[in-house]
């Protein structure tokens, strides 16, 4: 569904993504782990139009670099951001309105389906999204990301610094997701999760992907886990 | 007394909310872009002149009707095929390009009408005195502009607070990446707006010409108190904008109307002031002689105490 080839990518001068190739099926899971500052996020962004890329991403076979993120967004991509950007004065209710890219159909999720999935939202339909807790905003954002019925949907460290019970419902949501035909590409940095919910693992460093394989085959690789990721 | 408190809070409310018109597109364009279209002024000037050829052919009417819609494409234009292809090179070619985009309309507005004050006038129908206080007129024009000014406020806060269009450009001012992340098309948000920024201002224009005049000077006359009003409200703030074109619509009017001095002040004190006291220049200047300083030096006294003034919410 989703084929990166060999992304490039620049931060003025500094080369940041030297070459970053992965995949991510149909209604599957997939992990993209990686320190600090490896370019996980530059990753993402670069595939949703928003930083200058070289190289081939293929949504569904078709090429999406050099279009815009409105029209990468329209193709069936979504994305939540690493500091969720939320619109901080705009209310809950108008955040998930403005998910929604065509008020004309109806996606696999209504409004409704995440007011009863997350009761916090609902009681707080019309507070600004800004007075919101973290778990509350992390859980907007992607409710948000939602209503524009992606086939794909990248998070972005969807659990930092959040208490372990609303990381739970994090990944109770991702599976939620998943079991309704949307692939997931998480991005994490902690194994909490992603070794849990994701079929398949991708690890990052020096701007390139260094190791991938499933789940299991990565829990066992010890060296790769204290060469790339333990800190 | 009271008859200058009436008319001075009249005058100041049209002067306020003319000044509106031209700062909510301007800061509107800012919050959303991050450009400092200096060429704002420029487009208000641009529509007065519009306004009066049409006029000549159609009447006022359609002169204050078409050429804020004609100023208003021709700035979704110049944002299309020039702010965007410049927007890649940075902020500062930004404002460059903004800038020279003004001198262009400055001098292209000469080259076709000429440097004289052009011969813009009211139509015959908003000719004349609305009603008579105390002896004074207040001109039906007046309250014409009045009349105006509120409806496309209203309008404008209709719009943004009620329709989708509106609530993808409140979260587009600050985020706009995100908003476009959604699937809205951000460029065309863009266009759109700075379309209608620079058609506000040219309604502006078009109504403001035959009371203030329309001359090549124009723009630079009312585009200086422009950017105060949107520092001093905060830059990209709509709210802040409205409240700070009433505030120096009301004090530059209520400054001109009080005919007073230092002295004067003094005076009531027992203190007589003579051309032999020390600094006599500065105690016998009188209020209408400040007046036009007074916005400036409201913006710098904001901006040292408060530089992200009233309601800016932040630097970006
Ligand atoms: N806007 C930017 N301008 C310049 N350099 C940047 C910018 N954004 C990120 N970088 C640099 O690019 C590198 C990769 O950043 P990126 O955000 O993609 O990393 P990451 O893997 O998501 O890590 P983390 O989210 O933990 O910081 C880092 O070295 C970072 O300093
Ligand atoms: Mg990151």
């Amino acid at each position: 569904m989703l084929k990166v080839k060999d992304l490039h990518a620049y931060y003025g001068k500094s080369h940041i993504l030297q070459g970053v190739s992965f995949e991510v099926g149909k209604g599957e899971i997939v992990s993209l782990l990686g320190r600090n500052g490896v370019g996980r996020s530059t990753t993402i962004n670069a595939i949703m139009g928003d930083v200058d890329c070289k190289g081939s991403i293929l949504f569904n076979d078709e090429e999406i670099v050099g279009l815009d993120s409105h029209q990468i967004s329209r193709k069936g991509l979504g994305i939540v951001l690493e500091n969720r950007e939320v619109f901080p004065t705009l209310t809950v209710r108008e955040n998930l309105i403005l998910g929604i890219k065509n008020m004309r159909k109806t996606g696999r999720w209504k409004i409704d389906d995440m007011f009863d999935m997350f009761p916090n939202l609902k009681r707080r339909a019309d507070v600004s999204a800004g007075a919101l807790s973290g778990g509350e905003q992390q859980m907007l954002a992607m409710c948000r990301a939602l209503m524009g019925d992606p086939d794909l949907i990248m998070v972005d460290e969807p659990t930092e610094g959040l208490a372990p019970k609303v990381v739970d419902q994090v990944a109770d949501l991702l599976t939620e997701i998943a079991n309704r035909g949307v692939s997931i590409l998480l991005i994490e940095q902690k194994l909490t999760i992603a070794l849990k919910i994701s079929a398949r693992i991708y690890v990052m460093g020096h701007g390139r992907v260094v190791y991938e394989g499933t789940s299991a085959e990565f829990e066992k690789n010890e060296q790769v886990r204290k060469d790339w990721l333990e800190v | 007394m009271l008859e200058t408190v009436i008319f001075s809070l009249l005058n100041g409310l049209v002067y306020g909310l003319l000044l509106f018109l031209l700062a909510s597109g301007l800061t509107l364009i800012f919050s959303m872009m991050g450009v400092l279209n200096l060429a704002h002024a420029g487009f208000y000037m641009l529509a007065a002149y519009f306004a009066y050829t049409i006029s000549l052919y159609m009447g006022f009417w359609f002169g204050i009707l078409l050429a804020p819609l004609i100023v208003g494409l021709i700035g979704g234009l110049v944002e299309r095929y020039g702010l965007r292809q410049v927007h890649q090179f940075g902020h500062v070619p930004e404002l460059i390009f903004t800038f020279g985009v003004a001198f262009l309309l400055e001098e292209v507005v000469q080259f076709i009408w000429g440097r004289d004050q052009l011969a813009y006038n009211k139509p015959e129908i908003l000719e004349g005195a609305l009603f008579t206080l105390f002896g004074a007129d207040f001109p039906i024009y007046k309250m014409f502009m009045l009349i105006v000014s509120v409806l496309i406020f209203i309008t404008l806060f209709l719009v943004l607070k009620h329709t989708r269009i509106g609530l993808i450009i409140r979260a587009a001012v600050g985020h706009p990446q995100v908003v476009g992340m959604l699937g809205h098309n951000v460029p065309l948000i863009f266009m759109v707006t700075f379309g209608v920024g620079t058609a506000l201002a040219g309604l502006a224009g078009a109504i403001a010409g035959p009371v203030l005049g329309t001359y090549p000077g124009m723009a630079s006359g009312l585009g200086g108190i422009m950017f105060v009003v949107v520092i001093f409200g905060g830059l990209g703030s709509l709210g802040g904008a409205f409240i700070a074109s009433i505030m120096i619509g009301l004090i530059q009017t209520f400054a001109i109307a009080i005919d007073g001095s230092l002295a004067d002040v003094l005076a009531l004190a027992g203190i007589i002031v003579t051309e032999e006291t020390f600094m006599y220049d500065i105690w016998s200047t009188t209020m209408p002689q400040v007046a036009p300083l007074i916005p400036y030096l409201m913006m710098v006294v904001m901006l040292i105490f408060r530089p992200t003034g009233l309601m800016g919410a932040r630097e970006s």
